[in-house]
């Protein structure tokens, strides 16, 4: 560490391992199709998370189309709206947002921040995308099926995913959501090894753990997170497929249907709330900590300023990691479990807020005293920030087990965690894709179409999902097609309407966004290499973009963390992680 | 500029809203007030962290924001700082788990002079059974459902003869009496919903699940089911009346018997049996 100062080269270890090239492509299948750069995958898999993304955009319309004008569009039948809560719902928290921050953000960033030349395993990266692509396919291909797609909702709970009294129950659509899930496990389950071990094995020399950025971090647990939580969410989905197809009872006690006595017996509803959610809830961090760790870069760079309290904000993702593996039944207060858990349940619920609320500060401390450039990245950062803060702090309503009795179920639920694992992570995306836009393509994103779309997006958002708190409050219940009851005032109503025409304006931004997307890859100012002036490895290529293999003849060596930012005495406000020539000037982080 | 107003006016919104809006929750009909009063305390402290971070975060935004020559400070992390930021939390959240489990301590310990009722859901209605006079509701299963037998009560079970059944019908209960409600399904997971009781459990089929309470307000109140049953989930409804005791001891004199219905004439037959073995 400080002896750093002295010799450049003192303290950074040999290589372990040879520099070996990464697969070369060798024709134009292995090159645009199946392609092994990590770089490539990762814009196969972001293109097409956001392509069914759009599917999921579309069925929000109409889900609020519905809620808000209830009676007017004729075609959204009862069946239909809950087709399409459900595909909205799986879509966005697995197809997409998981795919994309681990599949999308991963593959970009991991090998590139890290000082790699690609992931470690080139070729079942490539199989992990086409694995996805396939569970994409077998999921769209549900929408065209006899019966149409699953209105299971995105739980899917048995025992009535797999009866007739649900769309898509017996027929083909709940087959293709379980074979959908099955496959795109296995696809993860390929990447999710690859970017484990290339964060453990492939780093450069000097690049220690307590060196890397935030992002990885984050990206790292979030995976090693979901090679654990995940294969909860396959054994349920072959059981449930058995049950289905094969008639074994895993989850399905004696019943009968609409007077008919099925000869199912013995199983229970309630195993597969438990090893579905043993899955889902570390799925909400397995979405969030890569946002927290992206999120925890942006305001860094775009702020001049060191992250505040580094150390801290690993062992807080670390501890949040582990911590949520112990919180899943906060999901099922009222199952109908045994009532106990709920001390148990309840405790480790906000507990959990402790390291959280942690991270929220030390963001917020970046900004204390930095010099903040409010770029896009640093807008859609603050965004998140709010957003976030928000739907943490309803949590602690629903994670306290007696508050939780009232609300659950009720649209509160639906607000809180569309705010904390909708809006949250995804101002994140948005605020990553500004950021590092002129990294992948060499252009930058037009800058007064962002402003657009950032303020309808951050101000859209929040009217929609604050006001909707308040129609759980008053007591309506979540997964209706029409919200009228006898103890709902006419107002909400209106309220309603008001939130739908919210939702549209916003979902009209992300078109504006797709446009600029498009236009700026075209016709964008040209970006100067390190445009943002960042101190992390991935913007000191030899060129921006960055080429196959990402550093040229020799790989870089570090020598100081990711965030040297403002440093006093230094001859510019940042030093980049591979530069020898200036002293580490803070000793506690080697 | 603009964003820093920006922050200021989400905090002023934010809790304008929630002060003046009209919506709020339900007049209580129930003595889970206990419940609404931790929901406030959780309103009141969760409230003045967002308003405190909110409005920090836009000082700072005001305040740092980039101006040539500004220079961020150097300071990687201050361990005095973050300790006493944690010690905080860590009270702050305390001081919402400690009533709320205290709460749900009362919640699931069922009081010992509550009448048992049960509710049964189906696809997509909702029928019930009250103890008849012995007090007591006899056993049930799901191998005993059929047409004439519609919430599976064991024909053979003496205790089940005198039970009161409202086959898709609505519920009464008097007024200030705690009941158990023990909730069945027959086929898919419900939940027994009356946003005014504040209660709610899910059903499962297979297990008898229960909540309790004890009615604190006489009127008629709409039942929900809060768990996804299929399509017919949103209409699932009916009403639950909660009648001055004289006007629930007669609304339950009109009600019929298991031992009415055709299939009670197994229970008939087996109490007969039983009162002429010597």
């Amino acid at each position: 560490m400080s002896s750093v100062s002295e010799d450049p080269d003192s303290g950074i270890p040999p290589a372990e391992v040879p520099d070996l090239p990464p697969p070369h492509a060798h024709g134009w299948w292995s090159r645009w199709v199946f392609s092994q750069d990590a770089k490539y995958i990762a814009l196969q898999y972001s293109g097409t998370a956001i392509a069914i993304g759009m599917v999921a955009l579309v069925l929000s319309w109409l889900i609020r189309m519905q809620l808000g004008f209830p009676g007017v569009f004729d075609f959204i039948s009862a069946e239909a709206y809950y087709q399409f809560i459900t595909m909205h719902g799986m879509i966005m928290v697995v197809y997409l947002l998981t795919a994309i921050f681990l599949g999308g953000f991963g593959n970009y960033l991991i090998p590139l921040m890290v000082g790699a030349r690609d992931m470690v395993f080139p070729f079942v990266n490539m199989l992990s995308f086409w694995m996805y692509f396939a569970a994409v396919v077998v999921l769209v291909a549900s929408f065209f099926a006899p019966g149409g797609p699953t209105g299971a909702g995105w739980t899917l709970y048995p025992p009535q995913a797999i009866l007739s009294g649900t769309p898509g129950g017996t027929g083909w659509g709940i087959v293709l959501m379980l074979v959908s899930l099955i496959l795109f496990i296995i696809g993860f389950t390929m990447g999710g090894l690859n970017y484990a071990v290339t964060v453990l094995q492939a780093r450069t020399r000097g690049m220690t753990l307590m060196r890397m950025p935030l992002t990885i971090w984050g990206i790292f647990t979030a995976t090693v997170m979901a090679l654990l939580a995940f294969p909860a969410l396959f054994v349920a989905a072959v059981m449930m497929l058995f049950d289905r197809l094969l008639g074994t009872s895993f989850f399905m006690p004696a019943l009968v249907e609409m007077g008919q006595q099925l000869s199912y017996g013995g199983g229970s509803p309630i195993v597969f709330q438990h090893l579905f959610w043993f899955f889902g809830h570390p799925e909400v961090y397995i979405v969030a900590l890569p946002a927290f760790g992206i999120v925890s870069d942006l305001i860094a760079v775009h702020a001049r300023k060191n992250i505040f309290g580094y150390r801290m904000m690993v062992w807080a993702i670390v501890i949040i990691g582990a911590l949520s593996f112990i919180v899943w039944a906060h999901h099922m207060y009222v199952s109908g479990m045994h009532p106990y858990f709920g001390f148990f349940f309840a405790t480790t619920t906000l507990i959990i807020a402790v390291p959280t609320a942690l991270k929220v500060y030390n963001w917020i401390l970046t900004l204390w005293r930095g010099d903040i450039h409010l770029t896009l990245p640093m807008l859609f950062a603050l965004g998140f920030i709010v957003t976030f803060l928000n739907g943490g702090l309803t949590g602690l309503f629903l994670g306290n087990v007696v508050v939780d009795v009232p609300l659950s179920d009720t649209m509160f639920v639906v607000a809180h965690f569309h705010m904390v694992m909708g809006v949250a992570p995804i101002m994140v995306i948005f605020g990553a894709i500004y950021h590092w836009f002129p990294l992948i393509s060499g252009r930058m994103l037009s800058h007064r179409l962002g402003l657009i779309h950032f303020w309808v997006t951050f101000i859209g958002a929040y009217a929609i999902f604050f006001p909707m708190h308040y129609v759980g409050l008053v007591g309506v219940p979540r997964r209706y097609p029409d919200i009228s009851a006898s103890f709902v005032p006419d107002s909400v109503a209106t309220l309603n309407a008001f939130i739908s025409v919210a939702a549209l304006t916003v979902g009209a931004a992300q078109i504006l966004f797709l446009f600029n997307f498009a236009w700026s890859l075209r016709y964008g100012r040209k970006a100067e290499p390190n445009p943002w002036r960042a101190a992390s490895l991935e913007w000191q290529t030899p060129e921006m973009p960055p080429r196959h293999g990402n550093w040229g003849k020799e790989l870089p060596v570090v020598y100081r963390w990711a965030y040297e930012y403002s440093v006093p005495g230094a001859s510019r406000d940042f030093i980049a992680q591979d530069d020898p020539g200036h002293p580490a000037s803070w000793s506690h982080v080697p | 500029m603009i964003v820093a107003a920006s922050l200021v006016l989400i905090v002023l919104f934010s809790v304008g809203f929630h002060l003046f809006s009209p919506w709020w929750w339900t007049p209580i009909a129930s003595n889970w007030g206990y419940i609404d009063t931790t929901l406030v305390i959780t309103f009141w402290i969760t409230g003045a962290v967002f308003v405190a971070v909110v409005l920090f975060m836009a000082w700072c935004v005001f305040r740092y924001r980039h101006k040539p020559g500004r220079v961020a400070h150097y300071e990687p992390e201050s361990r005095k700082l973050e300790i006493w930021l944690t010690a905080l939390t860590a009270l702050g959240v305390a001081a919402m788990l400690a009533p709320g489990l205290v709460v749900w301590k009362r919640f699931i310990t069922v009081p010992d002079d509550a009448t048992e009722i049960e509710v049964v859901a189906q696809q997509w209605y909702w029928s019930y059974r009250l103890p008849g006079a012995d007090g007591r509701l006899g056993s049930s299963g799901t191998e005993w459902i059929d047409f004439d037998n519609p919430l599976g009560i064991n024909p053979h079970d003496r205790f089940g003869a005198d039970d009161v059944v409202i086959d898709s019908g609505d519920l009464h209960l008097p007024l200030g009496q705690p009941v158990r409600v023990n909730l069945r399904s027959v086929d898919v997971l419900h939940d027994f919903y009356v946003p005014e009781f504040r209660a709610k459990m899910d059903m499962v089929p297979g297990m008898v699940t229960y909540f309790w309470f004890t009615p604190t307000r006489t009127g008629e109140f709409e039942v929900l089911c809060a768990e996804l049953c299929g399509v017919g989930h949103g209409v699932m409804r009916g009403y639950v009346s909660i009648d001055e005791p004289e006007d629930f001891d007669s609304w339950l004199g009109e009600q019929v018997t298991f031992a009415g219905l055709p299939a009670g004439g197994a229970v008939r037959v087996a109490e007969t049996a039983e009162e002429s073995d010597p």
